[in-house]
């Protein structure tokens, strides 16, 4: 199951491929954008994939492994079901968004990067979110949390772990 | 019409000064009223007769509301046309429009003169607000594509550059390069393919001036990219926008959509035998990618590394073609400065920088938000007129712009007129456009190190002065704000920055050490306190301080409760006491005391 599941995934990647080399002469120009489709597609950039983007397209592995590793936004290991974005962007940063940092990586016991054990959070840093306005702010998953205190982004984390295990449970 | 006979659905402002009965106001009143009489509709018009509104010049006047379209040199002969085509057919008579009406201006007749508002001046920003952007009809109702109509039916790719090059208009980007001799520049290059590309990799912390400006007037910077295209004979445009902006991005994609499908993008545009697209790149989270050479080697596919220039873009760019590349605010003054004219446009700002300047005003300031004022506006202006000042009654102690690659401004420079050159002889930059307040409660120490956390990490690694040099000043100011700052630091920090400055390949790391060295340039008691004294007047750096209570305790025990390692004892409704010996200075008992005693020392 799990691997024709991959299967399909690959295709579907094989096929963006193949509609980028149909309206471009420069079809590896398109790495960064296949890359984000792959990334997309498989929720992160494992070797493997890679490898099969540098088949398809005739890009050298060690190219497509370096265009990824530079960039921040492709992740290379697996991410948890919830990725948390700190904003540690200048508003946020005067506004304490650095004690909010220490605060979630105490309650999720990990570093920026990371991953908890049981799947559930990935932290990341992220510059600027735009919503300095509501400074100190918090983005997880797609929502974006502000006005935030080391206590109140507590009670969100712990409010995800509930519903998530309510989820589990029904 | 006149269902309601007594609702009237139009006023008439006729001008009554004394210029305008002498060009016939009398006799086109008499001419309005037989015309509504003939049509049957004298019920629903009203007519004011006021006094002079000034535009003697122009007489007689008169102005129909709503809509507020002001008619000028009104003839008897014309009134049929005014009664028929827009009182009954709700079509105004251009011909007749005074049309002093700058584009900006329309922003004002929604948002008024509120405090906020009031002070701005709204000219890339002009719709933002006022029309839904993804409707493109909306954009064309405020003469959207108008200007490249123009410039395809009138103008020379010649006269266009010519055009913006008197306009004074220069990159918004930061670095204040006269925009029309770029594309002079561009221009003049003899190549098969040419690109444009507008920058939309915004990605200093702190800044959302290009977020929302396309979010909310996506069309103003492809009209502005169409006119750029024609204007340096480019028929390919690239928008790299940072993978970080989904909404921005998705805006744009249904821009791009409807401006092709209603011909101003693709073959042939206006019938011309000009031709020109635009596609979209996603970033991928670099902040080095907003330099132009290293935004180009992204666009190829590849690491986002800068090189050395010349040969600049214009000459040798994406793909080895001539490209010109501009950011998104300067796109949006395209239009404006084509409609309104550049002689008009070189009315706003200061001598050597013309027109307004987007802010992203944010951090310990009443009102953040999207500014855009006429350069010349004080920073005073800004943060205690339209920002409304500092929050909770605390004081104003440094404003910074340019984010990373800027500096922070003291008190002394609150009247400092914004423009490049002020802002750089005051020791900052213009920048971008992100602005920060801050507070007396933030340590000018930690701020510089902040941004040089932020460098150091973007730091693309190619030329050692920004890869090493940024390490080891990060590795000093780290020292100094964990209070084992040693004499002489800070001149080691000045010498490291201006060798960085000076030795660096490209713009992120010649500009690097600017916040370090306009702090140590402005603050530079800040730095010799944390080094000698062993102090941190804002209370920030957590090695320099201690938590006391004092005697506002009432002994709610909040503090108790929330001190993750029990430094803190005491029982109900009595003082409590934090033992230093176990106190890991974390801050929450301080956060979560709603009594004020707790003090930081």
């Amino acid at each position: 199951m799990q691997t024709s599941l991959e299967n399909d995934k690959i295709a579907e990647l094989k096929k963006y491929i193949s509609d980028i080399s149909g309206k471009t002469d420069k079809p590896e120009s398109y790495l960064i954008a296949v890359l984000h489709r792959a990334q997309n597609l498989f929720g992160y950039l494992n070797r493997e994939v890679m490898d099969e983007i540098a088949v398809i397209m005739n890009i050298p592995a060690s190219h497509i492994w370096g265009v990824a590793t530079f960039y921040h936004y492709f992740k290379l290991k697996p991410q948890g079901r919830h990725s948390i974005s700190i904003c540690l962007g200048t508003a946020c940063y005067v506004k304490g968004a650095g004690n909010i940092l220490e605060a979630v990586k105490k309650e999720l016991g990990i570093g920026l990067g990371e991953t908890t054990e049981d799947g559930l959070f990935s932290l990341h840093e992220a510059r600027c979110l735009g919503a300095c306005g509501l400074a100190p702010v918090v983005m997880i998953d797609d929502k974006i949390y502000g006005e935030l205190t080391t206590q109140k982004i507590t009670e969100i984390i712990s409010g995800y772990r509930k519903s998530n295990r309510k989820s589990k449970e029904g | 019409m006149g269902k309601n006979k007594k609702k009237k659905e139009f006023v008439i402002t006729l001008c009554d000064g004394t210029a305008c009965i002498h060009n016939g106001s009398k006799e086109i009143k008499s001419g309005i009223e037989k015309q509504l009489e003939k049509h049957g509709i004298s019920e629903s018009v009203r007519i004011i007769l006021s006094g002079c509104l000034g535009m003697c010049d122009k007489g007689p006047v008169l102005i129909v509301n709503p809509g507020y379209t002001i008619y000028g040199r009104v003839t008897e002969k014309d009134i049929p046309e005014i009664i028929e085509s827009h009182i009954i057919g709700g079509k105004a008579v251009s011909r007749l429009v005074i049309d002093e009406d700058h584009l900006y201006n329309r922003f004002f007749r929604v948002f008024g003169d509120v405090g906020f508002f009031g002070r701005q001046m709204r000219i890339t920003l002009r719709n933002c607000g006022i029309i839904d952007p993804e409707n493109i009809d909306d954009y064309i109702s405020l003469r959207g594509y108008e200007a490249i109509a123009k410039v395809l039916s009138d103008m020379k790719p010649g006269e266009v550059i010519e055009e913006v090059k008197h306009s004074g208009l220069r990159g918004r980007g930061g670095a204040g390069f006269p925009t029309g001799l770029k594309w002079e520049f561009t221009a003049g290059q003899k190549s098969d393919e040419k690109y444009v590309i507008c920058n939309a990799d915004e990605g200093d912390p702190g800044a959302f001036m290009d977020r929302s400006a396309i979010e909310g007037d996506p069309h103003t910077v492809i009209e502005g990219m169409i006119i750029g295209g024609y204007a340096v004979g480019s028929s390919k445009g690239i928008i790299y926008i940072r993978a970080e902006y989904p909404l921005a991005i998705k805006r744009l994609e249904k821009a791009i959509k409807d401006s092709r499908r209603n011909g101003f993008l693709g073959e042939n545009i206006f019938g011309s035998d000009f031709s020109f697209d635009i596609e979209i790149r996603l970033g991928a989270g670099a902040f080095v990618c907003g330099e132009e050479t290293a935004l180009i080697h992204s666009i190829e596919g590849s690491r986002g590394m800068p090189r050395p220039r010349p040969p600049y873009p214009s000459v040798n760019g994406l793909f080895g073609k001539p490209t010109l590349i501009n950011n998104v605010e300067t796109w949006a003054n395209i239009p404006v400065i084509i409609l309104d004219g550049a002689d008009w446009f070189r009315k706003v700002g200061t001598e050597k920088s013309k027109g307004t300047k987007v802010f992203a005003l944010a951090g310990k300031v009443k009102n953040t938000g999207l500014v855009e004022v006429p350069m010349g506006t004080t920073l005073r202006e800004i943060i205690f007129d339209i920002g409304g000042g500092i929050e909770n009654g605390k004081k104003f102690k440094a404003v910074q712009t340019g984010g990373p690659s800027g500096g922070c401004l003291p008190e002394k420079y609150l009247d400092t007129p914004i423009d490049y050159e002020s802002l750089a002889k005051a020791g900052s930059i213009m920048g971008s456009g992100g602005m920060i307040v801050i507070d007396e409660d933030s340590c000018m120490v930690g701020i510089a190190k902040f941004f040089l956390e932020f460098t150091q990490n973007e730091s693309c690694g190619k030329c050692t002065p920004c890869r090493e040099g940024t390490k080891r000043m990060l590795e000093i100011l780290t020292r100094i704000t964990e209070g084992k700052g040693e004499e002489g630091d800070v001149e080691k920090l000045e010498r490291l920055g201006n060798l960085i400055k000076k030795a660096s390949l490209c713009g992120l790391g010649q500009s690097a050490p600017n916040p370090v060295l306009s702090t140590i340039l402005n603050f530079r008691e800040e730095y010799e306190e944390h080094i000698k004294d062993k102090k941190c007047r804002a209370g920030e750096c957590r090695s320099l301080i201690g938590y006391e209570i004092n005697s506002k305790c009432v002994g709610c025990g909040a503090c108790k409760r929330v001190c993750p390692v029990g430094a803190i004892s005491g029982t109900p409704k009595n003082p409590h006491f934090i033992d230093k010996a176990k106190c890991v200075k974390c801050g929450q008992c301080y956060e979560v005391c709603k009594f004020g005693a707790i003090d930081k020392k």
